[in-house]
C-alpha cells in the first residue's frame, strides 16, 4: 500500500465529506441517475379518488401508516401541479372523460397507480357503467390488488413505482 | 298498519282499486293508471290519512308477462300518523306512460327521473324528464331485462389493454425488486 494511500484511508469521515462525496458523484453522473433519485422521493400525487377505497388512502396517508416517510405526502389538488396519479376507487364511463382530462393536464414526468380491484380492473362491476380497469383510460404504471387493498400493500405498490423511477432509462418529454 | 287506509281507498275509489294487500305490515294498493292522480291527491290532502311524504319511486320489468310488463311502485309515508303505503300501477309495453306524481309531490321529482333513466317510463306532466344518472348520450333504459349486461357505451375511445402483460407473463426484471 503507498504512504498516500494510507494516509487517506486513516482520515475519519465526517458526515458533511461523506454528503459532499455523494454530492461530487451525483454531479459526476448527473445524467439520469441523480435525476431519478431525486424524483423517487418527491412524488407530488393527486388523489383521483372515486370511491370508498377513499378511506384507505386516508388511513395510508394519515400518521399510522405515514406514507411521507417515502417522500408522497403532499397531496395536490391540481393535476398541473402533481406528478403522480392515484386512481382510487371506480371509474365509470360517465367519468372516464373527466379523467382522461385531468390526466393530460399533468406535466411530464408522470406516473399513474390504480389503488385497488376496481381501478385495476373494474372489479366486480362487470356491467353496462363501468370501466373494466382504469388503464383502458390512461397509461398505469403500478397495480395493487384488493377490495380495499391493506395499507401494507399500498406502500408495497409505491415502492415498487419508486423502483420503477429508480431504473428509469429516460423518458420521452412531450 | 295501515288497513284503515285500504278499507278508506277500496270506499273513496271503487272503481280505481283492482286489487289490495298487506303481507308483513306492507300495505299495497294497484290503481289503475288514470285515476292515480285523483288517489294521490286524496291520499295527500284527506286529513285522516295525510300522506305528505313521498319515499320512493321505482319500476319493475316483468319481462315475461304480456301485455301488462311493467310496474311502477310508489312508496309513501304520513309523518304526523305514522303509516306508510305502497301504490303500484300496472302499464303496457306499448302505452309506458303515466301521470307523474311530482305534481302532487313534488319530492318525487327525481325519484321518477331516475326510473325514466333506468326503465324508460315516461311521465306525463313532469318539469324536467331527463336523464340523471347516465350521460345522455346513453341509448335505452339498462335496468329493463332485455338490456344486454355488458352493453357498455363509453363516451371516449379505449385504450388497448391488450399489451398489459398477464399475471403469468410478468418476470423478476418487470417488478423492477431491488
Amino acid at each position: 500500500m503507498s504512504e498516500t494511500a494510507l494516509l487517506e484511508s486513516e482520515i475519519i469521515v465526517t458526515r458533511r465529506e461523506s454528503a459532499e462525496g455523494w454530492l461530487r458523484d451525483a454531479i459526476e453522473n448527473f445524467g439520469q441517475k441523480g435525476v431519478n433519485w431525486s424524483r423517487k422521493y418527491s412524488l407530488f400525487s393527486y388523489p383521483f379518488v372515486t370511491a370508498c377505497c377513499g378511506m384507505e388512502f386516508m388511513s395510508v396517508s394519515g400518521p399510522r401508516y405515514d406514507i411521507a416517510q417515502y417522500g408522497a405526502e403532499f397531496p395536490r389538488f391540481s393535476p398541473r401541479q402533481a406528478d403522480l396519479i392515484w386512481i382510487v376507487g371506480t371509474i365509470s364511463q360517465k367519468q372516464a372523460p373527466v379523467l382522461k382530462r385531468v390526466w393530460e393536464q399533468m406535466c411530464e414526468p408522470k406516473w399513474g397507480i390504480a389503488f385497488g380491484a376496481c381501478a385495476s380492473t373494474g372489479g366486480f362491476y362487470d356491467n353496462y357503467t363501468t370501466v373494466q380497469g382504469a388503464d383502458m383510460v390512461i397509461p398505469i404504471d403500478v397495480y395493487i390488488p384488493g377490495c380495499p387493498p391493506r395499507p401494507e400493500q399500498v406502500l408495497d405498490g409505491l415502492r415498487l413505482l419508486q423502483n420503477k423511477i429508480k431504473t428509469e432509462s429516460g423518458r420521452v418529454m412531450v | 298498519m295501515a288497513q284503515f287506509v285500504l278499507d278508506q281507498l277500496c270506499k273513496h275509489f271503487p272503481e280505481a282499486v283492482e286489487e289490495t294487500s298487506a303481507v308483513h305490515g306492507n300495505e299495497t294498493a294497484y290503481i289503475k293508471r288514470d285515476a292515480i292522480l285523483e288517489v294521490a291527491k286524496y291520499l295527500r290532502d284527506d286529513a285522516a290519512l295525510c300522506f305528505d311524504m313521498p319515499i320512493d319511486c321505482t319500476a319493475l320489468d316483468w319481462q315475461d308477462q304480456k301485455p301488462q310488463r311493467f310496474e311502477v311502485v310508489y312508496h309513501i309515508y304520513s309523518t304526523t300518523l305514522k303509516h306508510r303505503l305502497r301504490l303500484k300501477i300496472r302499464l303496457d309495453e306499448k302505452d309506458i306512460e303515466t301521470p307523474a306524481l311530482t305534481q302532487i309531490w313534488k319530492g318525487m321529482n327525481w325519484h321518477e327521473r331516475e326510473c325514466w333513466d333506468m326503465y324508460g317510463v315516461v311521465f306525463t306532466g313532469h318539469p324536467k324528464l331527463k336523464r340523471i344518472l347516465l350521460y345522455e348520450e346513453f341509448e335505452g333504459f339498462p335496468l329493463r331485462k332485455d338490456y344486454p349486461v355488458e352493453g357498455r357505451q363509453p363516451l371516449i375511445e379505449m385504450r388497448d389493454t391488450a399489451t398489459v402483460p398477464t399475471e403469468k407473463e410478468i418476470t423478476p426484471e418487470m417488478l423492477n425488486r431491488p
